[in-house]
């Protein structure tokens, strides 16, 4: 046993797995073994033939993806700019960093604050657009679809910006230098040689970004219009379990919510494995 | 510069102009007498806050927010640094696994796993209390700690080690005085990270506190929720306290940490 690192030191690892797997595996696992048996009786599949039955519930999926992937599509699409002129080194990198991370701490709750007290409809923005002429009637931000979809940008992209930032830096800059000595001008040398090394990153970050918006749950209270357009699949999973105590088909659709990230996940990075896989030429 | 170099910093420009509208919105609320219409609020006043103080059991939250946070960390810490030591210094047959079991809790968001733990922490009448939450809060903060030293304990030399046990030293002596001092840095950095996260966990605290629980983040949500009883100032207040101490630990953790290491544990790009 001994060679094949089999020790005493292993022993340390114990109370993080015992850990991992009680709190995390075991929960997990007692939910999906849950979502099979239905409160109100009926075969071991009523709660999810009820889910799929009951438009209510059903149109959660869609409302939630309707969300989730414009909110990706955006935090990743903008951020692939912004970073690429953000390479190298240049005065107030640093400080212009903190200020895009600042959104993170700011959290879901204090964004939602300042969403209805900036963008409602007698805030600074209205008055601005009303002030310019862009607009006689205040224009409905938050309180619907608008509201989340910002709300999830704002904590979202900085997550996006932060990780194509840390992607991009990882590509060797003397590979853009060589095709630029063979007369490649910007637009090519982003398309042909950054375009595609970055591309599993992009990949990767995309998936993260749409996680974190496909469980989108304060935000849609707050900002949101939480009984009608966006009643996102977190509200239906812990209306059923915690204000209906209906364990079971909470759990159900927790179990659905999964699926569905996974399912969308997989299709990214199975459109990833298509892709230039190897060195990125740097150190990262 | 060129046009499309213009567009990019003024969009960045752009966000960064409403996200300060955003911000400064809530805390001019917080401090105006009455705001309704105007530009400008006609008057202010610090009587928001004395009323959120009261009225919002500040105090407590604030208690109860340190208690679950410190509570958190010291335990995180405790589990988390011996698993990444053996991770970082032993290879054996289903590290893999192990390391996947640790990553999933990160990468997944809360509220999916939250739902399913929560209703285990209510069958062993865990949740509604400070215990549910501090239970609920290890979850995510006990793999993030592993995560993020074990490559920290890659990089110190197991000769140093080594050369300890080679001078004599028995093993707690090996960890208490030289292996300890090592990973202080490391553990530090780990530390605020998990404090800033724990302070800003609005899913798990929500799904698993009951009243007297509650920490900030949750309380100024339910102050929210029940907008029409209370002033907005006085929301407004809390939120701008909320604001202010996150502000001050992002401050703190930004001293010890890369920004990039506070959403994942890529390795710093040299």
């Amino acid at each position: 046993m001994a060679e094949r690192g089999v020790d005493r030191v292993l022993w340390l690892l114990v109370p993080g797995v015992v850990f991992v797997v009680a709190l995390f595996a075991y929960p997990v696992l007692y939910g999906l073994q849950l979502s099979f048996q239905p409160e109100e009786g009926g075969g071991v599949l009523a709660n999810y033939e009820r889910f799929f039955a009951d438009p209510y519930l059903r149109d959660t999926i869609w409302i939630t993806l309707r969300l989730a992937v414009p909110a990706a599509l955006i935090n990743v699409l903008a951020s692939i700019p912004i970073a690429y002129r953000m390479r190298g080194r240049f005065r107030g990198k640093r400080l212009l960093t903190t200020i895009l991370v600042v959104p993170i701490t700011l959290g879901t709750v204090l964004t939602a604050e300042g969403l209805i007290n900036y963008l409602g409809p007698v805030g600074w923005f209205n008055k601005i657009l009303m002030g310019i002429g862009l607009t006689d009637e205040p224009v409905r931000l938050v309180h619907n679809y608008w509201g989340v979809l910002f709300s999830l940008i704002i904590t979202g992209f900085p997550f996006a910006f932060l990780l194509i930032l840390s992607y991009l830096s990882g590509i060797d800059p003397t590979l853009e230098q060589a095709a630029a000595t063979l007369g490649a001008d910007r637009r090519r040398r982003f398309r042909y040689i950054t375009l595609p090394l970055l591309a599993p990153g992009l990949a990767i970050t995309f998936c993260l970004t749409f996680v974190l918006a496909f469980s989108v749950f304060p935000s849609a209270y707050l900002v949101g219009l939480p009984q009608g357009e966006t009643r996102v699949i977190s509200i239906a999973a812990y209306e059923s379990a915690f204000r209906d105590t209906d364990y079971p088909l909470g759990s159900a659709i927790a179990m659905i919510m999964a699926v569905v990230m996974l399912v969308v996940v997989g299709l990214v990075l199975l459109w990833r494995s298509t892709l230039y896989r190897g060195a990125t030429g740097g150190k990262g | 510069m060129r046009v499309s170099t213009w567009l990019v910093w003024g969009a960045v420009a752009f966000f960064l102009v409403n996200l300060f509208g955003l911000v400064l919105a809530v805390v001019v609320n917080s401090f105006s007498v009455e705001w309704f219409g105007t530009w400008w609020p006609n008057g202010l006043t610090t009587s928001w806050y004395v009323t959120a103080w009261r009225e919002l059991d500040l105090l407590e939250v604030l208690v109860v927010t340190v208690q679950v946070a410190l509570a958190v960390v010291v335990l995180s810490v405790l589990i988390g640094v011996p698993t990444a030591y053996a991770l970082a210094r032993r290879t054996f047959p289903g590290k893999r696994l192990v390391t996947v079991l640790f990553l999933l809790p990160i990468l997944l968001p809360p509220m999916t796993y939250g739902i399913p733990l929560a209703t285990v922490l209510y069958k062993f009448d865990l949740a509604g209390g400070i215990a549910g939450v501090i239970i609920a809060n290890l979850v995510p903060s006990v793999p993030f700690v592993v995560l993020t030293m074990t490559p920290f304990i890659e990089q110190i030399d197991p000769k140093i080690e080594a050369a300890a046990r080679m001078c004599g030293a028995r093993t707690s002596a090996v960890f208490t005085r030289v292996l300890a001092p090592l990973l202080v840095p490391g553990i530090l950095a780990a530390s605020i990270l998990v404090l800033v996260r724990t302070v800003g966990m609005f899913e798990l605290t929500f799904l698993t506190a009951g009243p007297g629980s509650q920490t900030l983040v949750v309380s100024l949500y339910e102050a929210m929720f029940s907008a029409g009883i209370r002033a907005q100032q006085a929301v407004d207040a809390m939120a701008v306290i909320y604001t202010g101490s996150m502000l001050v630990l992002l401050v703190v953790a930004l001293r010890f940490v890369n920004p990039t290491q506070l959403v994942t544990r890529l390795k710093e790009p040299a």
